[in-house]
């Protein structure tokens, strides 16, 4: 499904604070494969889903996306085929407008933007029994507007925007970091039954351990810019959160203070 | 104030509201400081001017909306293309309509319309002929009030609004903000120009330096709407933008009357602006001052 071949990435080419944030980078995502990663701060993690959702150009490599070499497309374009929800509950969604105008804009994607009604009663029908699938009652609130939402329902709307359509990828970026610990907790649940549901081909970036072990069916540890581990299957199975963390002290030759990759909630 | 002067404030006011429409477009809607209105403007009056002389002044405003949005394209590829930021971007075009503009008033600073046929005239002979410069422009503000209330409610026009809201969403929905914002501005210059090619044949000339401080006097005006008739729905935020260009034109004709000066409408002008844009920040400042005067007394309170 995604292909990712011998990426690179280098902010600032040139100058004194140059930055190689992806180093040869190779990587394959099969149909419905749920992938979590993990890494340290500035390890690359952000930089590579902002490479493949297409806000950063690639310098070196290939990205194809169901046999569609995407390197070179546009953000926008890409995001006709990837579906995002990221760190900052502000960015997924428009918070001038309403519930449904947010879900309506998002059930659009890929689709030509005309000038025909912004939103069908179809299409609120549809809306108001995914939102109620949510469990959080924004099935009642779909007329307001999404300034009024909290962090966590507004990470719950966004994931449902970023999949309503079905996208051949699912980009989550630390979704739950700003959360508090419960909400981010539903929040994952609802990641977890959304990408099961429509099997999802999915990276999810966590600074949890124990979430990046449970959550999905496979576990990427990175660090300045490349891939120091691949867990799946049995091996996965068998990890716990203290062995990871010593093969990471082990892979990384840095030693991990307990920053926040430590943090459990 | 007479009835003549009140009547004459409200139908420039109805002709300004349309360009207010334009800058609610670019400032609110897109969330982008286009300068870009005070060349337009004029673009659209030079525009109606000559064809109105020429003999044509139905072909006037309707080409005046072609110039006008064409102007807004130059200012959105300046900024979506060349990376100029807005502000900039729309003063750069703003220098460049001076230009464009004399060309098109064939090198005269003025165009005098004077016995001229406008489309003010086109009531002549029907029994509400003299109320014709209130019916016209009332016709055609609220025409575009409901086409523009109706294209935000499309699926082209939730982007359109959403690219001001959050552009990083838009682009993540597969929308090219590159595109909105073209043609947002382009939507919005259209108007003011449209509301200049009226003014123009309002008040029988086009001045090639008529359009300065417009952008401005738009923005005053959606303040004033903002802060009087409130937000709450798209339409009544529409509606608060006409009603806002009204009132700033009767609080100019007003202050004409108790003997202000012509010549310090523009100080004025700035004066309101600036005033409502430094209202939250004054009324920050207020309760910032109470609070510590309220420790203050509590401190004193606590020794005594
Ligand atoms: N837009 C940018 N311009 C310059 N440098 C950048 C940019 N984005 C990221 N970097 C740098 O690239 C490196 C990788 O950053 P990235 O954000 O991908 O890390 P991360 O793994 O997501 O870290 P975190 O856990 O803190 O989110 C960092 O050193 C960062 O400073
Ligand atoms: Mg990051």
């Amino acid at each position: 499904m995604l292909k990712i071949e011998a990426v690179s990435k280098t902010f600032a080419k040139g100058s004194i604070n140059e930055r190689r944030a992806l180093d040869n980078i190779n990587l394959s995502l099969d149909k419905g494969e749920f992938v979590t990663i993990i890494g340290g701060n500035g390890a690359g993690k952000s930089t590579l889903l902002n490479c493949i959702a297409g806000v950063h150009e690639i310098d070196q490599g290939r990205i194809w996306l169901d046999n569609v070499d995407i390197s070179f497309y546009p953000e926008y374009k890409r995001s006709r085929y990837i579906g995002r929800v990221f760190q900052d509950p502000m960015l997924g969604t428009a918070f001038d407008m309403t519930i449904e105008e947010n879900l309506a804009m998002a059930y659009a994607r890929g689709k030509p933007r005309g000038l025909r009604p912004g939103i069908n009663k179809r299409e609120i029908r549809l809306f108001r029994e995914r939102l109620a699938l949510l469990g959080l009652g924004l099935e009642d609130r779909m007329k307001q507007k999404v300034g009024l939402l909290s962090g966590g329902q507004r990470q719950a709307l966004t994931l449902l925007m970023a999949t309503i359509t079905e996208p051949k990828l699912l980009l989550l970026d630390e979704h739950t970091a700003a959360l508090d610990p419960s909400i981010a907790k539903k929040v994952l649940q609802l990641t977890r039954e959304i990408v099961a549901e429509h099997q999802l081909c999915t990276i999810m970036v966590t600074h949890n351990m124990k979430a990046a072990l449970e959550y999905g069916m496979r576990t990427i540890m990175m660090h300045e810019g490349r891939i120091i581990l691949d867990l799946e299957g049995k091996e996965r199975e068998a990890m716990t959160v203290e062995r990871l963390i010593e093969q990471f002290e082990n892979r990384s030759g840095v030693e991990l203070d307990s920053d926040r990759l430590l943090l459990s909630q | 104030m007479t009835v003549m002067a009140l009547q004459g404030s409200l139908e420039l006011g109805i002709i300004y509201a349309i360009m207010a429409l334009g800058v609610f477009i670019s400032f609110r809607t897109l969330n982008m400081p286009d300068l870009t209105v005070d060349g337009s403007f004029v673009l659209g009056a030079a525009v109606s001017a000559m064809l109105c002389s020429q003999g044509r002044p139905l072909a006037g405003p309707l080409l005046a909306i072609i110039a006008g949005s064409l102007a807004g394209c130059v200012t959105a590829l300046l900024h979506t293309k060349l990376k100029i930021q807005p502000l900039l971007a729309g003063i750069l075009v703003m220098l460049g309509l001076y230009s464009v503009n004399l060309r098109v008033m064939d090198n005269r600073a003025n165009i005098p319309l004077i016995n001229k046929t406008t489309v003010f005239h086109l009531l002549q002979g029907t029994p509400v002929e003299t109320y014709a410069k209130l019916i016209i422009p009332s016709a055609i503000l609220l025409l575009v009030l409901v086409l523009l209330f109706l294209f935000l409610k499309t699926k082209l026009g939730f982007v359109l609004r959403a690219t001001g809201d959050n552009d990083q969403m838009v682009r993540a929905v597969g929308v090219n903000t590159d595109s909105t914002i073209l043609i947002g501005l382009a939507l919005a210059n259209a108007f003011v120009s449209l509301s200049g090619a009226l003014i123009a044949q309002y008040q029988s000339f086009a001045d090639v330096s008529m359009g300065i401080g417009m952008v401005i006097i738009g923005l005053a005006s959606v303040i004033i709407g903002e802060v009087i008739f409130g937000t709450r729905t798209l339409l009544r935020r529409l509606v608060a933008v006409v009603l806002g260009a009204i009132l700033y034109r009767l609080v100019i004709a007003i202050a004409l009357e108790l003997g202000m000066p012509p010549t310090d409408l523009k100080l004025v002008s700035a004066l309101i602006v600036t005033l409502a844009l430094s209202m939250s920040a004054i009324k920050e400042g207020l309760y910032s001052i109470q609070k510590r005067f309220n420790a203050m007394n509590r401190a004193r309170g606590g020794s005594a």
